[in-house]
């Protein structure tokens, strides 16, 4: 069902007194030097490279004390948001629970459109109704939706221009992440990794929204990686299923990279199926708890590294792949990845070559990597607790790179853990239904206590770790600052050129840190979770910051 | 004397075993059994025996076998008539491992006694009230208690009473602050975030502190409160309980 477009409150006025440029005209060219224009935000992670770094200096570490809030947008929805804003030439689109896109006035925050998609009343979503952002290109926004749908919508009048069918929601795939465009192709994968789906990636025509490609993160028997879906051992193993690939998950919820050079696009690709119940699926499960880079013409795979080889962790691997060129002066451009399983990363980015990899919190689910790179697993005892926990070191929170610090910052959860429950049942496949299979616990929190109703842990108990902010050098994987908060933070992160840092966290503050030290520099209460990435803009001579937190979309600026 | 010696024992002896399956945590059970007590009461009643041909207690469901088909059934509802319940995952993790042992935790394995003689014990030899409340009664130094059988399963009480340590709740840890002007500040935390903390103190008054204007900080990791296991008897203990478990607020 193509949804409805509902024009704004006092939408005629509001045209009337304002300057705004409707027009998007977002080329490919403008995509590919997104960095040339930082008044714009013109891709979920600011550019291609996902660096989430703006290089506005407006606001300075010396005068961001003086930020005062321009304007508020509430959602009328309720549930975590986690949108990203685009914004283009004084326009910022966005998208609010369920499925609606809305075009505000980015120096007041008045809506000029919202186009309201209802997805399907049967859609199984894991984990929360998200969407994280549009995609743009052109004078068109594109959107996954939480019934595996994608939609062209027109930039200028929020009327729907195509519908495409992405996967089937009854089987429980969706799509929560922003697309990525590139090119005349937008690229979007499927979520659902505890429903059993199996997960891909695919690529669809900008004008009609034909499928171009399409790569399946769980390969079929035959083709390259299905060695990785072993099989079942001669004895009787009542868990072992010789099909497990038919629903090895491999799901795909955070936007994906790209570099213009390689012509490859990176994607992290999330937790296998069932996520917990290793015996059901042996082997190292590809393409699951990996990075895939695929050529975008194709979709042919190039190469991929897994992070977590038969991951019995649920350790997404959906992280935003952040590039970076000439890593530590070797003329070797790299991605680089603070992972789930607590391990940040440097890959080469033409090749897939292991470079680097460190623990940047505790890690004791393995021990050490061999020169390939693959990890020496160290699975606890029964009852023992695992580190990182089993929302992991980092998650899906948007990492930030500084290219005038040369630092990576990654959101981080330290000192977390989760106790795993080792079983030796087959976790039996239902079409639709939770396919998670025997679940962690988290440790740390008070036996017999009672739960103070927040997951997936509580804010006040030490022993079950603590948010931070971490200042990784990528040449080494070292340490370089940290900034300790005292709940956990599933914010994204900004970085700007006058070495600026933005965050939130779960306490409600958004914060701003000198990226070169970590000191705190400013700080307000918003007064509710933040679970999405800040962003920065300039509309003429205002730089401006913006952040959701809980139903509210603030931006912050210096008046003059 | 010997007997009270052998039936101290029985009591350590009862707290160092575990009451139920260990893969389910003891913090999963508790909180599944608030929930169970708000949601699910109603219908499947205390014993969980309340729906014809379903017994929550000895694992009788018509469809369910495994967790995630209760997981399932809960979410979904079902034909008979049982409602959707839309949980998030601490939620049903929780009530699913209090359904998997109920008869493990409840008062039919944890030992109650006389409510009324409990009372007693709660406002006398116990001296609870000397830092515990009870709706219009006693001291808000401690935790308030008008809910505790509540929130709270049997055995998490009974441990409460014999380990306070093994019990209590970060939130609830006696702090102790120094601001910069040298006020001395001791109480309990209720709150606390990266920059700010709130309190309250020991004479019952509440602060909202500024972390950045305190010179010192200190968090017990110790409970002020007694163990009962040296001064009460067995019985007496039972009794205490069987008071508590009464407590189930407004």
């Amino acid at each position: 069902m193509i949804g409805r477009r509902v024009w704004a409150w006092g939408l005629a006025s509001l045209v009337g007194l304002t300057s705004v440029q409707l027009e998007g005209q977002v080329t490919f060219q403008r995509l590919t030097a997104a960095p040339s224009e930082p008044q714009n935000w013109l891709t979920y992670s600011g550019n291609y490279h996902s660096t989430r770094y703006s290089p506005l200096t407006q606001i300075t570490p010396a005068n961001v004390k003086n930020l005062k809030l321009q304007w508020v947008y509430q959602a009328p929805v309720a549930g975590n948001w986690q949108t990203t804003p685009l914004v283009v030439d004084g326009m910022m689109y966005i998208t609010q629970r369920l499925n609606d896109v809305v075009a505000l006035d980015a120096t007041t925050g008045r809506a000029l459109w919202i186009y309201r998609y209802t997805p399907d009343a049967d859609r199984i979503v894991c984990c929360g109704a998200n969407n994280r952002g549009v995609a743009i290109l052109g004078d068109t926004l594109f959107m996954g939706t939480l019934d595996a749908q994608l939609i062209a919508i027109d930039v200028t009048s929020g009327r729907a221009l195509w519908k495409t069918a992405v996967a089937n929601t009854k089987s429980g795939y969706s799509i929560t992440h922003a697309p990525l465009v590139v090119k005349d192709k937008v690229v979007v994968g499927v979520g659902g990794g505890e429903y059993g789906i199996r997960g891909f990636i695919a690529a669809y025509d900008v004008k009609t929204g034909k499928e171009a490609w399409r790569f399946y993160t769980i390969p079929a028997p035959g083709e390259p990686g299905s060695e990785t879906w072993e099989r079942c051992p001669p004895q009787t193993v009542t868990a072992c299923d010789p099909d497990a690939w038919k629903h090895g998950g491999g799901s795909i919820w955070m936007t994906g990279s790209y570099d213009p050079q390689l012509n490859l696009t990176y994607w992290g690709v999330g937790n296998v199926g069932p996520d917990y119940n290793g015996a059901q699926r042996p082997g190292d499960n590809l393409y699951t708890a990996s990075i895939v880079a695929l050529d975008m013409d194709t979709g042919k795979r190039r190469w991929h590294y897994q992070f977590t080889p038969h991951d019995v962790y649920d350790y997404d691997s959906v992280q935003v792949p952040v590039l970076i060129d000439n890593w530590a002066n070797t003329g070797i451009n790299v991605v680089a990845w603070a992972n789930r399983n607590g391990n940040f990363y440097i890959l080469d980015r033409a090749t897939g070559r292991f470079l680097l990899g460190k623990p940047f919190v505790k890690v004791n689910w393995m021990s050490e990597f061999d020169e390939r790179g693959r990890p020496m697993q160290t699975p606890q005892p029964e009852g023992q607790p695992t580190y990182p926990g089993n929302q992991g070191g980092t998650n899906w929170y948007s990492p930030s790179y500084s290219v005038r610090t040369g630092l990576f910052y990654v959101s981080a959860w330290e000192d977390y853990a989760s106790i795993y429950s080792l079983s030796t049942a087959q976790a039996p496949y239902r079409e639709g239904a939770n396919f998670g299979g025997s679940g962690p616990r988290n440790f740390g929190a008070v036996p017999g206590a009672p739960g103070l109703g927040r997951s997936p842990i509580n804010t006040w108990t030490e022993a079950a770790g603590h948010g931070a902010v971490i200042a990784l050098d990528p040449k080494t994987g070292q340490e370089r600052w940290k900034f300790k908060m005292t709940d956990v933070t599933d914010s994204g992160i900004l970085t700007t050129a006058s070495d600026l840092l933005f965050t939130g966290g779960r306490e409600g503050y958004f914060q701003a840190l000198d990226a070169r030290t970590g000191a705190l520099l400013w700080k307000t209460n918003l007064g509710a979770a933040i679970n999405s990435g800040p962003i920065s803009y300039r509309v003429g001579n205002k730089q401006y910051v913006s952040i959701v937190s809980g139903l509210s979309l603030f931006a912050f600026a210096i008046d003059e | 004397m010997a007997a009270v010696v052998c039936a101290l024992g029985a009591i350590a002896a009862l707290a160092q075993t575990p009451l139920h399956d260990p893969q389910y945590t003891d913090a999963d059970i508790a909180y599944g059994a608030t929930l169970y007590t708000s949601r699910c009461v109603t219908c499947h009643g205390p014993q969980g025996d309340g729906i014809g041909g379903v017994n929550l207690r000895t694992g009788a469901f018509k469809t369910a076998v495994t967790d995630r088909d209760l997981d399932r059934v809960i979410r979904n509802g079902s034909p008979a008539g049982m409602p959707k319940f839309d949980l998030d995952a601490a939620e049903m993790a929780g009530v699913i491992a209090y359904i998997r042992n109920m008869n493990a935790i409840d008062a039919s394995t944890v030992k109650t006694g006389d409510a009324v003689r409990g009372r007693a014990l709660f406002a006398g030899k116990g001296n609870c009230t000397s830092c515990h409340r009870v709706g219009p009664e006693g001291s808000r130094v401690a935790p308030n208690l008008s809910d505790i059988g509540a929130v709270r399963s049997p055995g998490s009480l009974e441990r409460s009473l014999l380990d306070p340590n093994s019990q209590m709740m970060p939130i609830n840890r006696p702090v102790r602050v120094v601001t910069k002007d040298g006020t001395v500040i001791n109480g309990r935390r209720l709150n606390e975030d990266t920059y700010g903390l709130q309190i309250i103190d020991d004479r019952e008054r509440l602060h909202s502190l500024v972390k950045a204007d305190l010179r010192e900080y200190t968090i017990a990791k110790t409970s002020p409160m007694p163990s009962f296991k040296e001064t009460f008897s067995m019985g007496e203990v039972a009794d205490l309980l069987a008071y508590l478990l009464t407590l189930k607020g407004q």
